[in-house]
């Protein structure tokens, strides 16, 4: 059986696929899907109950959840696919160097990789996050600068075991330099684990977004993300129980639906590694 | 066995450098500088009184000789004092707020693996079964669910509706007045809500491995020659499987300690908890660099610490990684 024959028989990759398609979707139509302007206020209508004009209720300024929400699909992806983009470019360079060299050059690499694991990473996280300005672009960095180590991992195990193989030796017979055998000839063959790791990656950065923005140093407001409505969600805790609700329920599904799609691709990819 | 121990500590030493370098370069390297903070909004604030107080932090020193001189008073422990207003030296302020910290962890990690070991025994031992179909559904929403959110959802239904928990620091107003017993029982109430949070990521990682790993052992030789001379299915499983099973997890637990460790961040802001997270994250916001460095440092040596503990306690385990 090939790929896709096994991923459409798996219900929960299916149904994860169904999510991030969905989220998408919101997130590419925003300005059509949301029913008001996520930025306006309106003080007569404060922390109002989910109503058939604010369905999902209004936050604290008087603003549409719903839209508010819609909007901040596109924070949650943006941050997810560009901090994963960097943590996997890192670690396929490093991961590659030294899985492909071995030797000093392979211990040096691996030796930063267990001092960047040894540090608590939402503690780094924070600590460079609060120095800079919370900008989305400083989160979308410092999250793939911080987690770049899995991968690197990964890689540079495949390329130790893919650079005895004999296509490898085909390759280097006929002449070809170290950066084409890496970049065009096993890397490819690599690539089907880094998406798996990629997939999992992007769950795990919308989740340190929503973390940061709901402690107060992530996406500023008025920006709106999923973790920064969740920040007046718990400051208005005991009467609005809608603004804290509905923007985890987001978070909560879009995660989840990575995550079974990236359990599904593994699965589909090589059944024996089923868990 | 002493032997492997003495090796695994000059490992660390690399690493120990490795970190406390990080942590500096990280620090020092991003813009801005702790004296705008306390001269910025003060009109009065001359240059000169910039400089003397870039002077007395020693920020006008090269970044070498700020790291090696940080350095020095690191080993004994000296890590400074706080940029805030009480001066106070940055390892008192860190290691009052230890305690409660390790106290949280440590019985959240009990808390995981008092849930997770059975629950992926059964799953493993069942597979297929409508528990482990329900469990595994669980398991991923647990891997999904962000940990700040179920704070806040449970924080309305026990502490607001049921008003069973509080929902905000570690004791009572009341706290000094209660009888000893009461007094217990009062901590115990508000530290059940932040150790099942702190553990409910790691009981559904846990549990998976297990699983996992557990139908990894079942596979074997040695258990089919088990069931074959005739044990019963409960001596195979608890006694063989069980065992082989959960070598790796000792590691794993190792690894998983930087990850409870800034958790706490969260959980200890949301909470309120008087913890180190909870230290970090107003040191954080109010740049307070010494802080800020020590935490870092010490949440990383935590973890160094950690990752030995668990690699002597499976070289203890198994006696084939002794060998090596």
């Amino acid at each position: 059986m090939d790929f896709w024959t096994r991923f459409k028989k798996n219900k929960l990759a299916l149904g994860g696929s169904f999510i991030v398609v969905l989220f998408f979707v919101v997130s590419i139509f925003a300005p059509l899907l949301s029913p008001h302007d996520p930025g306006e206020i309106n003080l007569q209508n404060v922390l109002a109950p989910p109503s058939a004009d604010n369905p999902l209720g209004t936050d604290e300024l008087g603003r549409d959840v719903l839209s508010r929400m819609v909007w901040g699909s596109r924070i949650s992806l943006k941050v997810g696919f560009a901090s994963t983009g960097i943590a996997i470019l890192i670690g396929i360079v490093l991961g590659a160097v030294a899985g492909y060299y071995g030797g000093w050059v392979d211990s040096f690499i691996m030796r930063a990789v267990d001092i960047m694991l040894c540090f608590p990473t939402f503690f780094l996280i924070l600590a460079v996050i609060a120095f800079l300005e919370p900008s989305i672009w400083n989160i979308m960095a410092i999250i793939g600068l911080t987690g770049w180590m899995g991968i690197t991992r990964l890689v540079r195990a495949d390329f130790i075991s893919l650079k005895e193989r004999e296509f490898v030796q085909a390759a280097r017979a006929i002449g070809a330099g170290d950066m084409r055998i890496i970049f065009i000839h096993i890397l490819p063959n690599a690539m089907a684990s880094i998406l798996v790791a990629a997939t999992f990656g992007i769950a795990g950065a919308i989740l340190t977004e929503s973390a940061l923005s709901f402690l107060g140093i992530g996406v500023q407001p008025p920006t709106p993300s999923w973790g920064n409505i969740l920040t007046a969600g718990k400051d208005n805790i005991d009467i609005a129980w809608w603004l804290s609700f509905f923007p985890g329920l987001a978070i909560l599904l879009t995660v989840l639906g990575y995550n079974l799609l990236g359990e599904g691709i593994r699965d589909s990819l090589d059944p024996r590694l089923r868990g | 066995m002493l032997n492997y121990i003495l090796r695994r500590l000059i490992f660390m030493v690399p690493l120990l450098i490795g970190i406390t370098i990080i942590c500096f370069a990280v620090i020092h390297l991003a813009p801005g500088s702790p004296t705008d903070l306390q001269t910025q909004m003060n009109p009065r604030a001359s240059a000169e009184v910039k400089e003397r107080l870039r002077a007395l932090y020693e920020l006008d020193k090269p970044l070498h000789e700020q790291y090696l001189s940080w350095l020095k008073k690191i080993v004994v422990l000296d890590l400074g004092n706080s940029f805030s207003p009480d001066g106070r030296p940055v390892a008192d302020k860190i290691l009052e707020r230890i305690p409660i910290t390790i106290t949280i962890n440590a019985l959240s990690l009990g808390l995981i693996i008092a849930v997770a070991l059975p629950v992926g025994v059964a799953s493993a031992v069942r597979r297929n079964s409508l528990f482990d179909k329900i469990t595994t559904v669980l398991v991923f929403v647990g891997f999904a669910m962000p940990t700040f959110w179920l704070a806040l959802l449970l924080m309305i239904l026990f502490g607001i509706h049921l008003g069973w928990l509080p929902i905000s620091g570690i004791r009572s107003l009341n706290y000094e007045y209660l009888p000893p017993f009461s007094a217990f029982a009062d901590l115990v109430k508000h530290l059940i809500l932040p150790v099942f949070l702190s553990a409910f990521g790691g009981i559904a990682g846990f549990s998976r491995y297990i699983r996992s790993n557990m139908l990894e052992v079942i596979r074997q030789d040695y258990i089919t020659t088990a069931r074959a001379k005739g044990l019963s299915e409960r001596t195979v499983i608890y006694k063989h499987a069980l065992r082989n099973a959960l070598l790796p997890v000792i590691t794993i637990l190792g690894l998983s300690v930087p990850g409870l460790i800034g958790g706490s961040v969260i959980f200890e802001t949301i909470f309120a908890i008087p913890g180190m997270g909870q230290l970090f994250y107003m040191s954080v916001m109010s740049r307070d660099y010494p802080v800020i460095m020590g935490i870092l440092v010490i949440g990383a040596v935590l973890t160094l610490v950690a990752n030995l503990l668990a690699d002597v306690c499976y070289a203890l385990a198994d006696p084939r990684i002794r060998v090596q």
